[in-house]
């Protein structure tokens, strides 16, 4: 019985030492990977209350051009973005697995112009894009929950009518 | 050292906030080849909970579960800032804001939005229901419609250099500002 044989050591060990994790199943080893996504998110919703983007006085302030503020974060984060994004390219960077980077470019369809427009009249009225609606949740803000339940019956929606609108 | 930590719970600067999401762009490519986006997590979750025989959700969306593992960690992040890191003063906001959003009888200046128009209870005002959920409606439908959303084509295309997130980002910004200078004011009349 080569199961039992198993068992009979793991009672020898104390605690702390079976909860360090040492030998998972293959199974729970695929969650280690995405952790990782998990604390780059984690830095991203500390920016987003601290630097007060998910604010909906600074989304009204941008719009009605009395601050300067989104205009600097967005302006910034894209200036870093095309650097970053040149230098990858540049000197072809590969991923820390290896594989060659891919950025699949969106095609552009007039559905681009209708739909951003609704978008932004989202963003000024809610004072939210669909990061900081996880954000404004994460503050523990409960009409979070409403713009979060809206905005899946808009896409629910929009996957609904997906043919027969005009792209 | 101290100090430092002290500043840190004051708002953070635009540059620092600028530099930090640029770089989460350089970070997501690295590790694991993933293109920055968020909106499409709003698809994910459809196709996940409510494909409804829909062909738009009909896609193996367990292979974009990263990016739900990248919205737990914003709201987890939020939630630190919010409990551990907390601003001890209350938002500085336009004077000019202020003045006009007191007209409407919008008094709350203290916390990151407004309790009159974005809480539970306002749900059941007219202004409050269409800000929360038309507004929550059209984020949800517009970023759909135009295949992604301020970090999709702002700053994820806009990084790639690639035109259509250049049209995609002015449009956001026209809509932002037909709402806030034109449609807001009437909307928010209804108490």
């Amino acid at each position: 019985m080569p199961m039992y044989n198993n068992i009979q050591p793991l009672n020898n060990i104390n605690l702390d030492e079976t909860s360090a994790c040492i030998n998972h199943s293959e199974k729970k080893e695929n969650i280690f990977p995405l952790l990782k996504y998990t604390l780059i998110g984690m830095l991203f919703g500390i920016v987003f209350v601290k630097a007060e983007i998910i604010s909906w006085f600074r989304i009204q302030e941008m719009f009605l051009l009395q601050s300067f503020h989104m205009y600097g974060v967005i302006g910034t984060a894209v200036i870093v973005g095309i650097i970053s994004v040149a230098i990858i390219k540049k000197y072809n960077i590969k991923t820390i697995q290896g594989e060659k980077i891919i950025i699949v470019p969106k095609p552009f369809s007039k559905g681009q112009i209708y739909g951003s427009l609704l978008f932004g009249l989202g963003w000024a009225m809610t004072g939210a894009c669909p990061g900081p609606i996880f954000a404004q949740i994460g503050t523990g803000l409960m009409s979070g929950f409403v713009i979060l339940a809206s905005a899946l019956l808009g896409t629910w929606t929009y996957g609904f009518f997906q043919e027969k609108l005009p792209h | 050292m101290f100090e430092i930590i002290e500043n840190w719970k004051g708002p953070w600067p635009w540059y620092i906030a600028g530099i930090i999401i640029g770089l989460i762009v350089p970070t997501l490519l690295i590790i694991g080849n993933k293109t920055f986006g968020l909106s499409s997590n709003l698809r994910h979750i459809c196709a996940a909970c409510f494909p409804s025989n829909i062909k738009f959700f009909k896609y193996n969306w367990k292979n974009e579960i990263w990016n739900l593992f990248f919205i737990l960690g914003i709201m987890i992040g939020a939630f630190i800032a919010t409990h551990y890191l907390a601003n001890p003063n209350t938002i500085v906001i336009n004077e000019k804001l202020k003045l006009t959003l007191t007209n409407f009888g919008v008094t709350d200046f203290k916390h990151l939005m407004p309790t009159e128009l974005f809480s539970v209870n306002s749900l059941s005002s007219i202004r409050g229901f269409i800000l929360m959920v038309v507004g929550g409606f059209l984020v949800g439908f517009g970023t759909r419609y135009a295949n992604g959303c301020t970090s999709g084509h702002a700053i994820m295309g806009l990084s790639n250099l690639q035109w259509p997130s250049l049209v995609a980002t002015i449009c956001f910004m026209l809509g932002g500002f037909i709402m806030t200078n034109f449609i807001l004011p009437f909307i928010l009349q209804f108490n």
